[in-house]
């Protein structure tokens, strides 16, 4: 219906002043299809609306009710004590931790690969080494936690010790920054590859050998696309959940060093939904919320790097 | 004048194509040579031989000898020492998305200087020489890319004389540019010609007769000849060369 409105008053101006407008077959088809792309495009923006609206409207009374200060700051989860307490910041510095140490782990690695593929990998190397990095995209997240306990955590158990016996903050970093490789780089490497070849070309002119025209013209013109990998990488690591619950500890305290167990946000919505009833299944809601505040400011972030890009 | 580039019997295929036959071609210093053919007709494939930018090229092979004060540029001189002292203005501009100052100093940078004295020393000189630096004194450190086509051109001729080269190869340096930006890249040229060698390709055979000493007609890949530009332009000595020039064809 707007679409139809739109175009009648774009034509009501010009054309149609001048001639009667007839009834056309084709005319018709194409309003038509234009309903169709526009109801499409509703469901998608539709979906996001309720999203917020259900996240917001169940979880924003519930933080009231428990207290702003006492639920984003409280440090005692005890959801099933007589006088229960709901204090999410464990949560929020574990997933916080995990995330960061994903960062820490998987950015330089994905980074340096990004950098090889895209301008120092021979094209027929570059054919067989892509796929596999774009493959670790699609395991299934459950699949690195069983890679994380069988491989990962022994590991950590054996090397270090700790209180978490190897499940902590570090086993879940270093999964993590693997699995936050292909995002990295993938859009890193196409950022890379997308600078214009004049550039390149320019430098050598002047004299730059290869090495320094990657790193003194490339990298810093796919500046932008290169920071925008990372954030969406950061989104991802922040909001996985599957692996981590099977491998950070969860528990649900504030860790004294990467060597503990930990809990993550998403993991304690998992972890207890089952059986949560009342207060507690609401403030489980309300965790929700807050991951979901996080995931809005990685986004906004994305999208101010992106567009600025553009421009 | 003394003999700059000295190319014998040069030929060059890409892969299987041959796009240089037999080259013969004295440059020699502080001219100005311009190089005219129709399209595809291998004349920016000679200039990027010069400073080697064909080894960027998969399948390109180059047989014969390119020699620069006597010295075989494909196998006596370091690829980076080669192209410091044969600088690079291509057809578009393709400053770096970085200040006009960086743009400048890259050069410099690359070949190891430092001391900010000195670059702020080079870059006005640069600037200077290519008649910009009124215009973008005052923006030295504002984006290049916000600076018209025609002023773009002019800093990547800047970006190049920053090196200190001996030659300063131009492929349709004008070609994207309006007709006043045009004249003031020639005037430019005319202006470094006594400190610089040029090379430049042109489309444009107004252009060759306004700034050139020299002209080479190339076709299919050969040189058809190759003389002072006065004498190409008045008197050739080829009916093809009379042709070209002339519009029968090309």
């Amino acid at each position: 219906m707007i679409i139809t409105d739109i175009e009648n008053k774009g034509t009501a101006g010009a054309a149609a002043a001048i001639k009667p407008k007839k009834f056309n077959l084709h005319r018709l088809g194409e309003s038509v299809m234009g309903v169709v792309f526009f109801l499409s495009a509703c469901v998608s923006i539709i979906a996001v609306v309720l999203i917020c609206a259900f996240m917001f409207v169940r979880g924003c009374p519930t933080i009231a009710e428990i207290g702003v200060a006492d639920f984003l700051l409280g440090t005692e989860w005890r959801p099933l004590n007589s006088t229960p307490s709901f204090g999410i910041f464990p949560m929020i510095i574990g997933s916080i931790y995990v995330t960061a140490g994903a960062i820490i782990v998987g950015v330089p690695i994905g980074l340096l690969t990004a950098v090889f593929m895209a301008k120092f990998c021979p094209r027929k190397l570059y054919k067989w080494l892509m796929p596999p990095i774009n493959l670790l995209a699609g395991i299934p997240s459950i699949v690195y936690g069983f890679f994380g306990m069988i491989v990962i955590v022994p590991i950590i158990r054996n090397v270090f010790g700790g209180d978490g016996r190897g499940n902590s903050i570090l086993t879940a970093s270093i999964l993590l920054g693997i699995m936050i490789l292909p995002t990295i780089v993938g859009m890193s490497q196409s950022a890379m590859k997308a600078v214009p070849e004049s550039y390149y070309e320019g430098a050598l002119a002047l004299g730059a050998t290869h090495e320094r025209a990657v790193c003194t013209v490339i990298i810093p013109a796919a500046r932008s696309g290169i920071l925008a990998s990372v954030i969406l990488a950061i989104g991802r690591a922040i909001g996985e959940t599957m692996a981590i619950i099977m491998i950070a500890g969860n528990q649900p305290r504030l860790p004294d060093s990467i060597l503990d167990g930990v809990r993550t946000l998403t993991a304690n919505i998992v972890l207890e939904m089952s059986y949560a009833t009342g207060l507690h299944y609401d403030a489980l809601i309300a965790t929700g919320v807050v991951l979901f505040v996080f995931i809005l400011l990685i986004n906004l972030l994305f999208n101010a790097i992106t567009s600025k890009k553009e421009r | 004048m003394a003999i700059k580039f000295d190319i014998k019997n040069a030929d060059l295929f890409y892969g299987d194509f041959q796009a240089l036959k037999n080259i013969n071609l004295e440059i020699r210093d502080k001219e100005i040579t311009a190089f005219i053919g129709p399209s595809g007709c291998g004349k920016s494939t000679l200039l990027k031989s010069l400073n080697r930018m064909n080894d960027l090229i998969e399948g390109c092979k180059i047989t014969g000898s390119f020699k620069l004060d006597g010295v075989d540029i494909y196998k006596d001189i370091e690829i980076t020492e080669l192209r410091k002292r044969v600088g690079m203005v291509f057809q578009k501009p393709n400053l770096f998305p970085m200040s006009i100052y960086d743009n400048i100093a890259y050069g410099p940078r690359t070949h190891g200087i430092k001391k900010k004295a000195q670059l702020d020393e080079i870059v006005e000189t640069s600037l200077r020489q290519a008649s910009i630096w009124d215009e973008c004194k005052d923006r030295l450190k504002k984006s290049a890319l916000g600076t018209s086509g025609g002023q773009q051109q002019r800093l990547c001729i800047a970006r190049a004389l920053a090196v200190k080269p001996e030659i300063i190869l131009m492929d349709e340096p004008t070609s994207a540019l309006d007709p006043i930006s045009t004249i003031k890249i020639e005037e430019l040229c005319q202006q470094i010609k006594n400190d610089y060698t040029i090379v430049i390709v042109t489309h444009n055979m107004q252009q060759a007769t306004r700034i050139s000493d020299k002209t080479a007609f190339f076709l299919h890949g050969e040189i058809v000849e190759f003389d002072t530009t006065e004498k190409i332009f008045s008197a050739p000595s080829e009916q093809r060369t009379l042709d070209y020039i002339t519009g029968r064809f090309g």
